[in-house]
């Protein structure tokens, strides 16, 4: 038998005003009961319905009395029954008593297991408890409860119990009071947790559908010093429920194979990169760790002799204003460090100092290494928590801190530093703050979506489809759920009760799409020349040209389009008129080539017009050019060029041919 | 591929290894391009016993430290190390002035290895003699060193194409003058050419930024030369650098802080009401650092190995090709899924961020924490308008201590997140805290455990500190105070040790080196008799006098009066006194152990404290093993 075998009576009021509720109630009890023929299949489920029409159950055959309870199912190893069983809920028309249903609910129990089993034994009870309960025989309610407990507590039987109460139109405030009493009772009296929720989707995340066995991280001194030290336990306070690994399917097994697992396993070989098919054995294989381009192969015993190494302990470092650790710097999932049990020093000094924390808002660091043979340490912050149920202890929290290397300061622009068209004005500053205070999740204390009570839709959604598969194969995926819908979407009803506040705020805002989108780095190029568009503008043109370095063969082009610009001038100019043209775009040609090392083109260009004009009228030009002491590019200007700046002085005079 | 296969460093699952991995994955090649000037050695702060600190060597410790977290962190980036105005040159081009820095077995622009980064802790030692320092731009000469380095560095990042790669050039300079010694039309020309040049490589592609270093009594002042260099207008000068060098530090931090780039994990939409939807990107400014993939190696010959996967079905053996269908057992059936119903049942958003409300910072608890968190900061890319609404909604949270309530439809992961408004924080060495917002992974009530439950008194209170033992408590607080303390200001061990290790076996050194520890509390500080006084005392209040002794006596009783442990030791002690009757050595020897009966063997093998499980052949053989045979 499974060392953690837990046994649970379902109390599932389905009395008349829980009717609207029944759904979830059905799938969350489903859920609990699917997850126990996974996560724990030995694990035994009884269903007891209170409010029902009928009656049924043996305390009411041997006592009498317990009327509208109904036992649905006898406590039971977990089956597909039950999840059909509780998923197909009656509805009843009575007002159920919730004493007398947990009272057989623990008849269950006893006549099952008798004094066996202590501890493992759970009662969950699921009401609105809206309606008096029945007057004892003898005695007060309360003189009930507390014998009630006393049997629940020599049994080892807990109970969990859910109110639900939705929206309340024209409830009894006063029976309600005296029940919720009742039940508190319960929980000051015996193992017993109480839990309120106001609406579906909380209702879908008030039951612990799955029992994991709680294991300690850490046992051992909590050192605030090598004389100080106080016992704690160390466990996790939350853990990610992961989505189910799935198997792979194989569906090579012969359907004749009763015993056929489906499975594929993966199988992984190395192999040498020079011969693909030599296998080479693990013995053979040794770790590389990359460092830069380098791989260092380090063998796992050489990195056991010199590896980082340190002693198990949790010590503090210090006391610090819990405002020098912001929020977001909480690493991973949390811990809870709970004084050592039945210590009673230990919850004492706990207390003290977590109470101590509290008042003066403090935070502690310290530095854990949980076990020992651990290869790293943790730094972290520990946060008070103070008790506010009288029978549990104060505790702490602990969150994982980053080291340097973990944070990565990018730097970004102060918001005041925006052009005022990202700023807000005052008016739009206004349609904010009044979003900000109307859309309210915790409107005077009754917070909803609360992460405690909020349950995973994805897991949700798995469980339901997986069950409905099991009757089903071919089934769709079904939609979300609309009390799941609540948590992924906006509550339509909360969005239209501030419909204008809402209606101010879109207003106020304008938004729209950005035209020129991402393409910005080639914008930058739109617009420039891919021609000299007018001659007057030559220059320019072949400036812009040159500077464009898209691709390198602008440079070229823009030389040559210059070259003939020049050319052109030249040609058609009538009496010198186009002189003083040709000599600002040869300025610009040389510049040009001077930056774009290209000297012997330009050279080459003016010694070109030099031999094709000398001996025309355009000669005088050349003289000009002198005048003006344009030349050619010397070996001083541009190292690329094989013009002495004697031989550039000297043009047009003396130059020799030598290109 | 094995990952960390200790599982030290090891995250969750293999589905969330994307979140801890930022997806803009493009390489990036950087040319450091560092002024060598003689003013970068002149002394940056006079202390007059110290040192004199230069800008040249707050540089070269910037740069240093950034190829340290490269070589730890993305180490596929590649850089090149240059420096300009120096006596000596070397670079592809001959270039007078420009000093292209590398060490052996690497390019120019490579990856950084272990030994550039030792070498260039040490560059300065030997600097003016191998290298040489002068002032490049003097008048009466043409060379522009400016020129020919941004040349040079041009010319490093030619290779890698504009598109996958982000090409950098970081110009370190105390100058904010460069042409200051010339005068007159050569002065126009140079400055020109300059410009020219610095613009032909911002139209490759390449962005040049300044980290200018600043004098304690002069700030460098951007818009002489360089603004026009980088092409700041208006108000880009004016937030360029504001704060002047006081500190030499705080200036090292700050350019070291400049030298990351900001790279984005992904653009996401946020819906906030109705048709209002903004652009917000998100940052991962806070993820672990892991030491990195292992490799196998052939250890013999050192290389690389291939891993091959293959699937088999565990009925048949047989091979099979990669199942896209996957089963779960429920009620003693098989459940099929195919990757499609999968990924629809996991998909139940859109991919956005949908606010759902707002809720009073207290509401936050602090066990609500799952997964480091994200930063996000507005984008008006795409959607014109977005950062107005995320200033105004920023502005309103902080006002109402509220933190927004969201629902992250990410694909593979959809979560409830919690919104928190961080306003920025800076400080003189920069901005601490950037403004923005920070997204806390909510855990869902399946995630959280209700672990104080379990321990719960039954009928009885549990006992409270009383209000002396409070104050003793808050007293011990008082004097163990960490006033400075700041978040991450501790270097991870393991970490520093892992890469210690590396960087000397990579190097090919003997000594292993020592890494201090700085997460170990102050033993020094905690013995002043102030604390010690303060311990004392709430350790008498929470605990009483005798104490130590109480705990004592509970030890000892629990030592002497354990039935089994008294047991065992009887047996132990027996055990070797039978056992010191044989002559195991002999008997060994002549291949008598055999004949000895399975208790007899076992008086041994207790006796010295060996496992006595198994059948006799094995007991034999252990004990062989055992004396050397």
């Amino acid at each position: 038998m499974a060392r953690n075998k837990e046994a649970v009576v379902l109390l599932l009021d389905v009395g008349p005003s829980m009717h609207s509720v029944l759904s979830e109630v059905e799938s969350v009890c489903s859920m609990l009961v699917q997850k126990k023929l996974i996560f724990g299949k030995s694990d035994e489920v009884g269903v007891v319905l209170l409010g029902t029409d009928d009656t049924c159950n043996e305390l009411q055959k041997e006592v009498g009395g317990y009327e509208h309870i109904v036992v649905l199912r006898n406590i039971s190893v977990v089956d597909g029954n039950a999840v059909d069983f509780l998923q197909n809920l009656p509805r009843g028309n009575f007002r159920g008593d919730f004493i007398d249903a947990i009272v057989v609910g623990i008849d269950l129990l006893i006549k099952k297991f008798g004094p066996t089993n202590k501890g493992k034994q759970r009662i969950c009870l699921m009401t609105d408890a809206r309606y008096p309960i029945k007057a004892p025989y003898e005695g007060t309610k309360e003189d009930q409860v507390n014998t009630i407990s006393q049997m629940m507590q020599t049994h080892g039987i807990r109970l969990d119990c859910i109110v639900i109460r939705e929206k309340l139109p024209e409830a009894d405030l006063r029976v309600m009071e005296e029940n919720d009493n009742l039940l508190d009772q319960f929980s000051r009296k015996a193992i017993a947790k109480i839990v309120h929720v106001d609406s579906s989707t909380s209702l879908l995340g008030a039951l612990k559908t799955r029992n994991i066995s709680p294991v300690t991280v850490f046992r051992g001194d909590l050192e605030l010093s090598s004389t100080m030290k106080i016992k704690v336990w160390v466990y996790k306070k939350t853990s990610e429920e992961k989505f189910p690994t799935l198997k792979k399917y194989s569906d090579k097994a012969p359907s004749s194979d009763k015993f056929a697992t489906y499975e594929v396993k993966v199988d992984y070989e190395y192999k040498s990169m020079e011969d693909p098919d030599k296998v080479v054995p693990p013995e053979q294989r040794i770790r590389g760790y990359r460092y830069g381009p380098q791989v260092v192969p380090i063998s796992s015993a050489e990195w056991e002799a010199v590896k980082f190494k340190p002693e198990k302990g949790v010590k503090l470092l210090g006391f610090t204003d819990a405002s020098n650790i912001l929020r977001h710097y909480y690493m991973k999932d949390v811990y809870i460090f709970v004084p050592e049990p039945g210590n009673k020093k230990a919850i004492v000094a706990v207390s003290a100092i977590a109470r101590a924390m509290k008042d003066m808002n403090k935070s502690a660091i310290l530095r854990c290494v949980w076990r020992q043979g651990q290869g790293n340490v943790v730094i972290g912050v520990l946060r008070p928590n103070i008790s506010s149920v009288d029978n549990i202890p104060d505790s702490f929290y602990f969150n994982v801190l980053p080291f340097v290397e973990d944070v990565r300061e990018f730097q970004f622009p102060s918001f005041s530093s925006f052009p005022s068209s990202w700023q807000p004005n005052e008016q739009q500053q206004e349609a904010a703050d009044n979003l900000v205070k109307m859309l309210d999740l915790a409107p005077s204390s009754k917070e909803v979506l609360q992460p405690d009570y909020t349950p995973n839709p994805v897991l949700e959604r798995f469980y339901h489809f997986l069950e409905l598969k099991s009757k089903q194969p071919d089934a769709d995926v079904p939609p979300l759920d609309g009390s799941l819908k609540r948590i992924t979407e906006p509550n339509p009803a909360v969005f239209s009760h501030h419909k204008s506040v809402i209606d101010n705020f879109c207003k106020n805002f304008e938004l729209k799409e950005n035209p020129k989108k991402k393409k910005s780095s080639k914008r930058a190029w739109r617009g420039k020349p891919s021609t000299f568009s007018e001659k007057e503008e030559g220059v320019d043109d072949f400036e812009a040209m040159m500077a464009r370095r898209d691709s390198s063969k602008w440079v070229s082009k823009a030389i040559k389009d210059m070259q003939n610009h020049v050319s052109d001038l030249l040609e058609n100019s009538y009496d010198g008129d186009a002189y003083s043209k040709a000599i600002e775009c040869l300025v610009a040609l040389r510049k040009g080539c001077i930056l774009e090392q290209e000297p012997k083109e330009f050279n080459r260009y003016l010694l070109g017009l030099y031999e094709k004009w000398k001996d025309t009228d355009l000669a005088n030009f050349f003289e000009l050019l002198s005048s003006k002491s344009l030349t050619l590019i010397s070996q001083k200007e541009a190292s690329d060029s094989n013009v002495t700046e004697e031989e550039a002085k000297n043009f047009p005079v003396k130059t020799e041919l030598k290109f | 591929m094995d990952l960390d296969p200790e599982g030290l460093f090891r995250d969750d699952s293999d589905s969330e290894s994307e979140f801890y991995r930022e997806k803009d994955s493009t390489k990036e090649f950087v040319v450091y391009l560092v002024d060598a000037s003689p003013k970068m050695f002149g002394a940056a702060r006079s202390d007059e016993d110290e040192k004199p600190e230069t800008h040249f060597h707050a540089a070269i410790n910037c740069i240093s430290q950034s190829l340290m977290a490269q070589i730890i962190g993305r180490s596929y980036d590649e850089v090149a190390v240059c420096f300009f105005n120096t006596k000596e040159k070397k670079n592809l081009q001959d270039l007078n002035g420009v000093y292209v820095f590398n060490v052996m077995d690497r390019e120019c622009l490579d990856r950084p290895t272990a030994r550039l980064i030792k070498e260039l802790s040490y560059v300065e030692d030997t600097f003016m003699s191998n290298i040489g320092s002068r002032y490049g731009i003097v008048s009466g000469s043409r060379e522009n060193s400016l020129y020919n380095a941004l040349w040079v560095a041009q010319a490093l990042l030619r290779k890698g194409s504009a598109k996958s790669v982000s090409k950098r050039i970081l110009l370190f300079t105390n100058e904010d003058d460069p042409f200051g010694s010339i005068t007159g039309a050569t002065k126009t020309d140079m400055i020109r050419m300059t410009l020219q040049r610095a613009k032909d490589t911002q139209d490759l592609g390449i962005s040049i930024e300044l980290l200018p270093l600043s004098w304690p009594d002069e700030e460098f002042n951007v818009s002489i030369f360089y603004a026009e260099l980088l092409g700041l207008e208006g108000d880009d000068i004016s937030q360029f650098l504001p704060s002047a060098g006081e500190i030499l530090e705080d200036m090292t931090d700050q350019l070291r802080k400049r030298m990351f780039k900001k790279r984005k994990v992904k653009t996401i939409r946020f819906s906030i009401a109705n048709d209002i939807c903004i652009e917000v990107n998100t940052y991962a400014l806070i993820r672990p650092t892991s030491p990195g993939q292992i490799m196998w190696l052939d250890s013999v010959t050192n290389l690389p190995l291939k891993t091959e996967r293959s699937f088999i079905c565990a009925d048949t053996g047989a091979l099979v090709q990669e199942p896209h269908t996957y089963f779960h057992p429920y009620k003693n059936e098989i459940i099929k899924f195919s990757m499609d119903e999968l990924s629809k049942i996991k998909n139940i958003s859109d991919g956005q961020l949908h606010l759902l409300g707002f809720k009073p910072l207290d509401c936050l608890k602090d066990y609500h924490n799952l997964r480091p968190s994200t930063f996000i900061f507005p984008t008006d890319e795409e959607i014109v308008g977005s950062t107005r609404i995320f200033i105004a909604l920023h502005r309103s949270m902080l006002r109402f201590q509220r933190f927004a309530l969201a629902f992250y439809g990410s694909l593979y992961h959809p979560q409830l997140v919690a919104l928190v408004a961080q306003d920025e924080i800076t400080s003189s060495s920069g901005q601490v805290e950037p403004p923005g917002m920070h997204m806390i992974y909510l855990p869902y009530s399946d995630d959280i455990r209700h672990v104080e439950e379990l321990h719960m008194a039954v009928d009885a209170n549990a006992p409270r500190a009383t209000d002396d033992q409070i104050k003793k408590a808050s007293a011990l607080s008082r004097r163990i105070d960490l006033k400075d303390f700041s978040v991450c200001q501790f270097a991870n061990p393991a970490l520093q040790r892992h890469y210690g290790i590396l960087q000397a076996l990579a190097l090919g050194e003997d000594e292993m080196p020592e890494i201090k520890d700085e997460t170990l509390p102050d033993e020094e500080g905690l013995s002043r008799p102030g604390i010690v006084r303060a311990l004392q005392e709430f350790k008498i209040s929470v605990y009483g006098e005798n104490h130590d002794q109480e705990e004592a006596n509970t030890a000892a009783a629990k030592g002497s009066g354990s039935e089994a442990s008294r047991k065992r030791k009887a047996m132990a002690e027996t055990a070797a006194r039978e056992s010191a009757s044989y002559d195991w050595a002999d008997l060994a020897e002549n291949g008598k152990l055999k004949d000895l009966t399975v208790v007899e063997l076992k008086y041994y093998l207790t006796a010295h404290n060996l496992p006595v499980t198994g059948k006799k052949e094995a007991l034999i053989s252990r004990i062989l093993t055992h004396l050397g045979k």
